[in-house]
Parts: structure tokens; sequence; C-alpha cells
């Protein structure tokens, strides 16, 4: 049984009230907007008192060219309900200097590897999660290659890497 | 053994005195690690204590790559992320970028796709039954399941031309209509494939050492999967009821009659059982598939803008012209909306989806994806725990971790 957006948003604003968030459709995708701050009130109260218990995907998206872009990140964490099938994205966004977010880690444990992604791949440090570390990039990498101010073809990291050579090692 | 019972027994002899303790690397160039991963062993004697994945041998870059290449460009390079089903990595993108431009496959193609999804499952379970088989001292059973992917592969080079990457899929259609070949092909394939699926029954259902190297081993529990976020074959193997072919019907699978597969137990011999049987399942949406294709155009109408019109009509028509150019240079293009969408299909492994932003133009802003492969493999270091070492092959070969997905 799928609940309706508007019933999900009713209850949204009688909890958080209705200036804490924003809401938006398309195509189907049912997008709750909220601040970095309220972040987690917002996550646990779909866990816990809506159902989400799984989180099925968390991303960021770098908005630095995008067109009428107000916020340089944003983070995506798409939450699904297992019992009904619904999904909700829940957004926040992120300028630079202040590029942290608390960790969702407590209350999945999915986010471990999705979190260090994001990290590995945008920079944006997860307060809070157990082992935040550069889970693709090796660590002696510098830059976080998914934004849109680093190049397709790199720095030239790939050149400068530290070859072993068979008497070496 | 629960897991809570093992995870008990793995702190107290991780608190105490390390000194019997030794690591060991595994990977990344171990034959059972079938491609580049590594894990590092923490052992006491035989059993292991703790492991940690150490991942992105294989990395390169797809997701800027995505932000590079076209829509139609970019399948070419989805196709190496799971290389043991390619096509279905392209049905997927592909149901996600046209989410997201809003066009309505023609009935003809959301079957063709339906096919082609449903081979590259079967394909997927086989490579990875047979693999995990292998790893486990059956060879026998390897070999019965490669025989068959071999006459899946030339298939999709009927279809498409091309073997191991078919690239079959474009916004709003396909590459090629099938043709009676193919028909032909497939229908010889689904005459003898229960046959061989039974043969493979035959040589591990009741084969006492698979049984006791894979059962109880690496149990998964429903509430671990859904904390962890398995889905597919390993979710399903747990309990977990859920089947997106099922709960979000995209393509043609609501026309079709098939069960989800699901056991209870969630160890490697669960996984097993669940894959053999969705491969029955899938042959028999192929079948129902084929017999009840509509006719009709395989692509949607050129007037969308949204398709390369015909050969013929480019030569004959300005309008085709015009539109085939609008396709090829790069500043034209779709018009994609600047909004956002994500889209997931149920592949082998499990919940494929794709996250794709547009800005306007025909190349995807941010093309992120969500790789089964990737979720699953950060269950096995809860999975492992409290086993013995001989038991990584199984645990890695039930979970089909492809490194190139994995890293992508």
């Amino acid at each position: 049984m799928l609940m309706a957006f508007d019933t999900l948003t009713a209850s949204l604003r009688e909890r958080f009230g209705s200036d804490s968030f924003t809401t938006s459709e398309f195509r189907a995708n049912r997008r709750v907007h909220v601040k970095p701050d309220r972040l987690v009130a917002f996550l646990k109260y779909f866990k816990d008192e809506a159902g989400f218990d799984m989180l099925a995907e968390l991303t960021a998206v770098d908005y630095l060219r995008y067109p009428g872009a107000q916020n340089r990140f944003g983070v995506i964490y798409v939450l699904l309900n297992t019992a009904s099938g619904e999904r909700i994205y829940v957004k926040t966004s992120l300028n630079e200097a202040e590029l942290t977010l608390p960790s969702a880690f407590p209350l999945w444990k999915s986010a471990d590897w999705l979190e260090r992604e994001v990290y590995d791949m945008y920079g944006i440090v997860f307060e809070g999660h157990p082992d935040l570390r550069r889970i693709l990039l090796p660590e002696a990498f510098t830059s976080f290659p998914l934004r849109k101010d680093y190049p397709l073809r790199g720095k030239g990291e790939r050149h400068n890497f530290p070859v072993i050579t068979r008497a070496e090692s | 053994m629960p897991i809570e019972q093992l995870e008990k027994v793995a702190i107290d002899a991780a608190t105490e005195d390390h000194e019997y303790l030794w690591t060991l690397n595994f990977g990344p160039q171990h034959p059972a690690t079938h491609t580049t991963l590594r894990l590092i062993l923490t052992l006491d004697g035989e059993k292991v204590v703790k492991a940690v994945p150490d991942i992105g041998y294989l990395h390169s870059g797809f997701e800027k790559l995505g932000e590079d290449l076209d829509f139609n460009q970019y399948v070419t390079i989805v196709d190496r992320m799971n290389y043991i089903s390619p096509i279905a990595n392209e049905v997927a993108w592909h149901h996600a970028v046209e989410k997201l431009l809003g066009i309505e496959l023609t009935k003809r193609c959301k079957y063709i796709r339906t096919i082609m999804a449903e081979l590259a499952r079967i394909s997927d379970h086989l490579l990875c039954i047979g693999a995990a088989a292998l790893d486990l001292g059956a060879f026998t059973a390897f070999l019965y399941a490669f025989n068959q992917r071999e006459l899946l592969y030339d298939i999709y080079e009927t279809a498409s031309g091309q073997r191991f990457h078919p690239s079959y899929t474009r916004v709003g259609g396909l590459l090629f209509d099938i043709n009676d070949v193919f028909v032909e092909k497939l229908r010889a394939f689904l005459k003898n494939f229960p046959k061989a699926h039974a043969d493979v029954c035959r040589l591990l259902n009741r084969n006492r050492i698979f049984i006791e190297r894979t059962r109880d081993i690496g149990v998964l529990t429903r509430e671990q999967a859904i904390d962890l976020g398995c889905t597919g074959p390993i979710a399903r193997a747990s309990g977990v009821v859920r089947d997106l072919r099922k709960d979000e019907p995209y393509l043609a699978y609501a026309d079709f009659d098939f069960k989800v597969i699901c056991a209870r137990s969630g160890d490697c011999f669960a996984r097993y059982l669940v894959r053999m049987d969705e491969m029955l399942e899938s042959a028999k949406i192929v079948q129902q598939a084929l017999e009840n294709l509509p006719p009709g155009p395989v692509n949607v109408d050129a007037d969308s803008k949204a398709v390369f019109p015909e050969q013929k009509s480019v030569y004959r028509s300005i309008e085709s012209m015009i539109q085939h150019f609008e396709l090829v240079m790069p500043n034209r293009q779709w018009a994609s909306p600047v909004d956002e969408v994500y889209g997931a299909n149920e592949t082998a492994n499990g919940e494929l989806g794709f996250y794709v932003v547009g800005d306007g133009s025909g190349v995807a802003y941010r093309a992120r994806t969500r790789p089964p492969s990737y979720i699953h493999f950060a269950v096995f270091p809860y999975l492992i725990v409290g086993h013995q070492i001989s038991d990584v092959v199984a645990v890695l070969g039930s979970l089909n971790i492809i490194a190139a997905e994995l890293d992508r």
C-alpha cells in the first residue's frame, strides 16, 4: 500500500514545521529537501516512524556549473520501505568551507561504504563515520576527482605513481 | 552458528593477547577472487577473526566518463561494469535515461529488452554458480554452465553483432530489430536449457562436499540484509521478499507470469538455490515474451527527435538528414530536462540503479551508478567472521562480486 506523498508531507509538516523542508516531485521520484543540520532528525523519522528501513543509495552531485544552481553540492539519500516498496529521496545541500554532514551509519550500516565513496570522490566529510578513509582511490591521492573543477584527464597523478620494479619487490 | 555468537567469538579472540593472530593477504591476484579484489584477513589458526576488504584496483573513473560521453556513447562504458551480464546494464542505463527524458518505449522494444535482460540474468547466474562450484572443487558443473553461456553469447552476437559487449540499446529503442535467426537460436536454447539446468542440479544439489562447504556458511539474517542494503538473490535468500520486477514493474514484466524465488536460511547454499531456480523463472519469462512478441516498430517514432531516423530516409529527405545531424553534433542532441532522476532495474546481482542528472544537454551532468557488487562486498566482513579460511572462497563465490562493477 503506497502512502500518498501528500499524507507523508502532511505528517512531516506536523512534526517538523512547514519551513524546515521543501518537497518536489519529478517522474514519480518524491523528494524531500532538508537543511544539513536537520538531516539526521529527518532520516531518523523516516527510518523509525515512516518505515523506510533500507538505505538503498547515497550519492552526491557537484552543481558547480549547473544551470540555476544555488548550492555547490547536493547529497542524496534514497530510502526504501522494504514492506511497501515505496521510495523517498532525501536531499540536502552543502557549500564549500562547511563540507561536513552527520553520518547515517548509526541508522543504516549500508551507509558505511557509500559515505566513504562520497568522501573519496567529493571530499564531503561524514562526522561520526567509524572509518572514513578513501576507498576507490589510493590513500595518497590529494584531489577529489568527481568535482566539476577536476579535469577529465586528471592532473597527472597517474604518471607520477611510484612504480615498484621486480628487482625492488 | 548464528552471527551474534560468531561475533562474540571473534571479539573475544581479538581483545586478548594478539600474539597468536596472524595476517594473511588474500588477492588481489588470487584465482579464487576471480578479479582484482584484495582482502586482509586476520586469522586465529584457520579461523577468520577479521576481514578488511581493500578495493579500487580496477577503478577507472566510469562515472567521470559518464559526464563526458552522451547518453548513447556511455552505453559502451556501462557494458564494461558487470561484464558477466553486460546487456542488463545497458537496459538499466537506458531505463534511467529514458525516465529522465520522458520517453515511452514501443511495446516491441520493451519485449525485446525484457528478453535480453532475462538472458543476461541466466548468463550471470550460470557463471556465478559455475565459478562458485569450481572454487569448491566441482569442476564439471562449471563446464556445463559455460557450455550454456556460450550459446547465449551466440544469441547476443546474432542480435547485436558483438558477443561480449553488445552495446545493443539506444535511447528510445535498440540498435537493430531481432531477426528470424535470433528467434531460431533462442528457441533452440530454450528447448535445451532445462536439461542443462537439470544436469547442473544433479551435480550440485545433493553433492555432499558442495553442501557441507556451503550450508550454514556465511549466514545473513533478514534484518542484516535490510540494514546492509542487500538486494537481489542475496537478499531473497535471506527472506527479503523484494524483486523490482514485481514491486516496481518496468519494461514488460507486468505482462508475464513468473515467481519471485526466496529462501529463509540466508547461507551460501540458499543463495545457490535461489539463483538456480531464478534461472528457470527467467527462461519462463523469455519463452512468454518470445511467443507473444508484438509486431510494430522497435524504435519510438522518429518525430520524437530522440532516435536516429532510418538510413534510407536520411539519404532521401532533408528532415531526416537534419535530425540525424542534430543527434550527432555534440552541441545539439537530446534536450534533457534540468532535473534529476533515479531509475533502478533488477539485474542478476540485485538493484542496479542510475542516478542521472540532466542539465539540458545530451550528456549527463552526473551519471551515478548504484552497483550491487559494491553494496554486497561491504557485507563480506560480516559474513566471513568466525568461519574457516577455506570458507572465504565459498562466501565470495556466493556473493558474485564483479570487480569491474565494484570499482567502476
